[in-house]
């Protein structure tokens, strides 16, 4: 029995990994609860809206690393970031000129947005897989860990080690930013505060004389920038394939729904609770009971309740779950 | 002020209202009232832009403004509150005071950091305006509270006091007094009364309540069945065939408000 070793493998395979994706998760669901709280819409098309802003950073990453330009040892992808984040904005308000503001204008009901949406996804996604190609791309650079395995092991002497990736680092220092910087925003300017108007009582928000055009437009922008900060994260994190952003719509939808439709705290606690159950659920048990556990009682197998293979289960059972007992979601969201 | 030509709106089959016309002259209180289902409040969404006639026209001083929307029409100075009270619920009472008037600079988000000083100036100003309108509707108290904790009375309260933060033209109320008190109603009444004289707002007002009506109204309007029946004082029409047999058709309750 070893409890230290223990926690120490519990951190470096579970809350550590889990805390990062939660953090992606929860920037991706709040793109997706903001639309839906201003456009009333469940957007479909918002994992490939997160690789297009990616792929974006990622071209523009490229040719300032054939100038030689880097960051140090942080990954030059962050100073692509703002690029891409205009692309994706860019695409967006596109798209709603084209697209949206046409359904808008004739006061589409929402289902008929989503399956609209569902066709924006296709586009977008035929979109990335044509300028980038369907593969797997690797864009990190710089410095791989903050700390690693092995240090961690010579600065404790434990047997376990606990590794910390740069890009875990970054995702959790971005998101707080980004989050901090959205709540200011919602809570404190007078723009956000005409954006929570129109999100609270929409008829009352147009009879206050506030431009529901212009309230759309900067809904697409932040939730553009939202995107691909989102996007990128994941991507540096672990790599960006068009395919698996496309997956990333159910456990991204699934955090925005837990935490209750159009409720942006609600998003940021369901991103957390989704990445915390399917990396728990998913993962191998053995070595943390091992350290944990009298050695008669050891487990002899994996101890992993699900394989990898199935996490996106994970996100649709928590779904089914709280569309059942909870339709709301746990921070009372609007019903879906 | 206000004319409706010949206005038509139907909802399928259904004519809600039913060529409806009838002018409201500046500087007066003008009540509108009928019996449950005669349109009264689907003639107020049209004239406010919330619904599109299916045919007919709309004038404000001689301008045509039949399907302008509300945003519009609001700086328009058109104003209008519901029958079911509307509030921000996520906001304080203050908070839903100051977003009247829409429109401001710092809605521009590159103002929130371009044009900072603009925007606490007119911050600023509005505040200072909704403290006057809270002291005015004697709610002082409620300032900070989230608005979608008030009771029923205290959200038409607020509705009112909405169309105060600006200087508007028109004020279209829809049932205001529906499950507000007395001393509320009162409250309203007196608002109402002072904004029209010191303010030169003009109101339309939809109320069962015929004292409320008696009290502030000149000339009172009649509908039933979406079209209007007539048109005059209370007591005139009170004794309007038409009128007491549109409300005798529709039971008691109804029955009592003009006294049949
Ligand atoms: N959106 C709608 N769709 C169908 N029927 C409606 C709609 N709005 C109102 N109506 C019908 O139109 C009639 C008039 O309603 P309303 O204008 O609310 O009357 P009032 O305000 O005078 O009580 C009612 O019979 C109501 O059922
Ligand atoms: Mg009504």
């Amino acid at each position: 029995m070893d409890l230290l070793n223990a926690l120490v493998a519990l951190s470096n395979f579970v809350l550590v990994p889990a805390i990062a994706y939660g953090a992606q998760l929860a920037l991706g669901a709040l793109g997706v609860t903001l639309i839906y709280g201003i456009l009333r819409f469940s957007n479909f098309a918002h994992g490939d809206t997160m690789a297009f802003g990616t792929m974006a950073t990622i071209l523009v990453t490229w040719w300032f690393q054939s100038m030689g330009i880097g960051f140090g040892p942080l990954p030059t992808a962050l100073l692509a970031l703002p690029f891409g984040i205009l692309a994706c904005v860019l695409l967006l308000i596109g798209t709603d000129r084209a697209v949206y503001r046409f359904y808008r204008a004739q006061k589409a009901k929402p289902v008929i947005l989503v399956i609209v949406s569902i066709g924006v996804m296709f586009i977008m996604n035929g979109l990335v897989r044509f300028i980038i190609g369907p593969g797997d791309q690797r864009f990190a650079d710089g410095e791989r860990f903050i700390v690693t395995a092995r240090d961690f092991q010579a600065m404790t002497g434990l047997d376990e080690g606990l590794a910390l990736k740069t890009t875990q680092g970054i995702t959790v220092v971005t998101a707080v930013i980004v989050v901090a910087a959205l709540f200011w925003f919602l809570n404190r300017t007078r723009t956000g505060k005409s954006m929570r108007a129109y999100s609270d009582n929409e008829d009352l928000a147009l009879l206050s004389g506030i431009d529901p055009e212009r309230v759309v437009l900067i809904t697409w922008l932040i939730v553009g920038a939202l995107a691909t900060v989102a996007g990128v994260l994941y991507g540096l994190d672990k790599s960006f394939k068009p395919f698996t952003y496309f997956q990333l719509l159910l456990p991204v939808f699934a955090s925005a729904i837990v935490g209750g439709l159009g409720n942006p705290l609600g998003a940021i606690a369901g991103g957390f609770i989704i990445a915390f159950s399917e990396v728990t659920i998913t993962y191998a048990w053995k070595k943390v009971l091992g350290y944990s556990l009298p050695e008669s009682l050891e487990p002899s197998g994996l101890v992993q309740l699900l394989s990898t293979d199935y996490k996106f289960a994970v996100s649709f059972v928590i779904l089914l779950i709280v569309l059942l007992f909870r339709p709301t979601g746990l921070f009372r969201g609007k019903s879906v | 002020m206000i004319v409706v030509e010949d206005v038509h709106k139907h909802f399928g089959g259904f004519h809600a209202v039913d060529g409806a016309s009838l002018a409201i002259r500046e500087g007066t209180i003008t009540g509108l009232i009928g019996p449950n289902g005669a349109g009264k409040t689907t003639l107020f969404n049209v004239i406010a832009g919330v619904l599109k006639p299916t045919s007919g026209r709309v004038t404000m001083a001689g301008e045509d403004i039949t399907g302008l929307p509300p945003h519009t029409l609001f700086h328009k100075g058109l104003l209008r509150t519901f029958q079911i009270a509307h509030e921000f619920a996520s906001m304080t009472v203050r908070e839903n005071l100051m977003m009247v008037p829409g429109g401001q600079s710092g809605e521009r988000i590159w103002n929130t950091w371009l044009a900072r000083r603009r925007i606490a100036e007119e911050e600023r100003v509005l505040q200072d305006k909704a403290e006057e309108v809270l002291e005015f509707l004697t709610i002082d108290h409620l300032a900070d509270e989230r608005a979608g904790n008030l009771s029923g009375g205290q959200k038409k309260l607020l509705e009112l006091g909405r169309t105060m933060m600006v200087d508007a033209r028109i004020v279209f109320l829809d049932e205001v007094g529906a499950g507000v008190n007395r001393t509320l109603l009162n409250t309203i009444g007196d608002a109402i009364q002072k904004l029209n004289a010191e303010r030169g707002y003009t109101f339309v007002v939809i109320e069962h309540d015929m004292d409320f009506i008696g009290r502030l109204c000149d000339p009172v309007i009649c509908m039933a069945e979406g079209k209007v029946l007539a048109e005059g004082s209370l007591e005139e029409i009170k004794a309007n065939e038409q009128v007491i047999e549109a409300y005798l058709g529709t039971g008691l309750k109804n029955r009592e408000m003009v006294g049949a």
